[in-house]
């Protein structure tokens, strides 16, 4: 018998009117977002995979089960090897920033630590604050021991509550970077409640669309965001994710080539760009007109063959959304619905993509 | 002399006794109606409360009653060989502890209500048993609760009267407590030696109270050093 891969998550509850009714099979590595208006049930459900909130169902994670079919609670929280970091901190006041972070290190068997006090500081940069009491930290601080907390019980699953919403811009952009390096050097799954757009763009490898208690959509991120149908409920900012490598540098006009499946985009190029390197791009549907010929004769120079795979109404009757394919990567274009009468648009023909504006989120 | 200083140690004993027995009796009670929801909870906490509204000879009497040789508890301390409880120091810990037990529950009660439930669930997903979170957390962070209560059942119990009188009487390095002793001394019409006794318990109390309260606010301002 093969030990079943990845994280299978099935709950069913009832709290008052609200009602949870998920059955999700998630991928074993790499972050994933529940994403969803607030009242969806996202917090709800990583609260009942935490075993924080009875619910019947099951929880499996890389082949260890949390709680089987039929049971109302499974495994107690205390006994689950995993990780929450909630959306107040929840530092412990009468403890330093060290007693804090070694609450549950020392509650873990020795032979299951992996993660050291050193690395955890190291990674979320606390080695200045260990002495000092919780109520003398920023709120973006408090965060980062908060984390680095979790880390340290070396977790085989990281939940992780909106762990942003509370804090101001500034530390938003500085955690984000942190949590970026943790996604990238750890191996353990992360799921990650958000309800912003932002984060999920920047942060998710897959993404978990929920609302009212159900979940509506669900996939690698690249795939739901190029959904014609706009699950992600983007609308005027809807737009497609890529991930691409940084091929060329071009020091005299400070550009820089990105290389993704089935083409390359020009784009600014920002300070601390290598060649190697590997971004995220976001281009937005509104970002991408189209043209039957390829036009030189004007300013946009990111000019992409393609092909039309699918065109759909959008959020309103004047406009259209129309999905196309370079290569294999999917893109979004938002026109005019008299434009694509006029250039006579459909299924299956080569267009080029004159793409005026690409900006880059991770 | 001796006869003069028996009383304040015995008041203080009995005190002592009181106050260890009520922190481990009250803590789980606190505890229990700090974060029950169960319709139980309202008449239970009514009925920790009692001693604070019912004139101490009610509570006494009904002690006597209860712990005599006719009563339900004084029959089974007979047939357990304990023998009878009225009239003994034993007794008067067991009638001081529910007679004070408002002023362990209370204080303690509000200090585990006032812990933020947040802070349990996250020292749960840390791998704390219940427990072990009990210890870690609850007990530290419920410390001015603690501090307040102990001295709140300390004072309280060295206070008291009409309990005393209806279930311990006036037997010397047995029961004679400071209280009574100040009462007997007025019958007697010695007030000198009732003066001492009396302006010892006033200052004794001004004392404690000041020591509480400076101490709860260090410990208050200890947790934002």
């Amino acid at each position: 018998m093969t030990t079943p891969s990845g994280i299978q998550a099935r709950f069913r509850c009832t709290l008052g009117a609200f009602e949870l009714d998920v059955d999700l099979d998630l991928p074993g590595t790499g972050l994933t977002a529940l994403f969803g208006h607030s009242g969806c049930g996202k917090t709800t459900l990583l609260r009942c995979m935490a075993g924080l909130q009875a619910a019947d169902g099951t929880m499996n994670v890389n082949g260890d089960e949390w709680q089987n079919e039929g049971e109302r609670n499974g495994r107690p929280v205390h006994q689950r090897p995993l990780a929450y970091v909630f959306q107040e901190t929840g530092l412990f006041p009468h403890l330093s920033v060290k007693q804090n972070l070694m609450y549950g290190y020392k509650r873990i068997p020795k032979s299951e630590r992996q993660i050291s006090l050193d690395q955890a500081t190291k990674w979320l940069g606390l080695a200045h604050l260990l002495e000092r009491m919780p109520k003398k930290l920023s709120g973006g601080e408090r965060q980062r021991v908060a984390i680095a907390r979790a880390l340290l019980t070396s977790p085989r699953l990281l939940l992780m509550d909106e762990p942003l919403s509370a804090l101001d811009q500034a530390s938003k952009q500085e955690i984000m970077h942190y949590l970026e390096t943790l996604r990238d050097n750890l191996a353990i799954p992360i799921l990650y409640v958000s309800h912003s757009t932002t984060e999920v763009a920047r942060l998710a490898d897959h993404i978990v669309m929920m609302d009212k208690g159900q979940v509506v959509a669900e996939g690698p991120l690249q795939q739901i965001m190029a959904r014609t149908d706009q699950p992600f409920g983007l609308e005027e900012d809807a737009g497609v994710i890529i991930d691409a490598v940084v091929s060329e540098l071009d020091a005299q006009w400070h550009l820089c080539r990105a290389d993704f499946a089935g083409g390359h985009l020009w784009l600014r190029a920002d300070e601390g760009l290598a060649v190697g390197q590997t971004i995220r791009l976001q281009v937005l549907a509104r970002d991408i007109s189209l043209a039957l010929s390829e036009q030189i004769d004007q300013s946009i120079q990111n000019l992409i063959l393609a092909t039309v795979d699918e065109v759909v109404a959008d959020i309103s009757p004047g406009t259209s959304m129309i999905r196309l394919l370079a290569g294999h990567t999917p893109f979004l274009s938002r026109l005019t619905t008299r434009a694509l009468h006029t250039l006579a648009i459909e299924h299956g023909q080569q267009v080029w993509m004159q793409v005026k504006s690409v900006a880059i989120v991770d | 002399m001796d006869t003069y200083w028996e009383p304040v140690w015995l008041t203080l004993k009995l005190a002592g006794c009181t106050t260890a027995v009520l922190l481990i009796i009250g803590t789980p009670v606190a505890w229990w109606l700090a974060r029950s929801r169960h319709w139980v909870r309202q008449p239970v906490a009514a009925i920790v409360a009692l001693p604070l509204v019912l004139p101490p000879t009610v509570l006494g009497f009904y002690l006597l009653v209860l712990m005599g040789p006719k009563g339900m508890v004084g029959q089974l301390t007979e047939q357990l060989g304990l023998g009878l409880l009225p009239f003994t120091f034993q007794g008067l810990v067991i009638a001081s502890v529910i007679y004070s037990l408002p002023f362990t529950v209370q204080p303690l009660q509000n200090a585990f209500g006032s812990i933020n439930q947040q802070l349990l669930e996250v020292a749960s997903t840390l791998r704390a048993s219940p427990r072990d979170r009990f210890f870690s957390i609850v007990i530290p962070l419920a410390r001015p609760g603690f501090l307040t209560a102990g001295v709140l059942t300390f004072a309280h119990t060295i206070g008291e009267f009409g309990v005393v009188l209806m279930i311990g009487g006036n037997i010397p390095g047995e029961t004679k407590v400071l209280s009574v002793a100040i009462y007997d001394h007025v019958e007697s019409l010695e007030y000198v030696q009732a003066h001492w006794l009396a302006a010892g318990m006033v200052a004794f109390s001004f004392i404690v109270l000041v020591v509480l309260y400076s101490l709860n606010g260090r410990l208050q301002s200890g947790l934002v050093k």
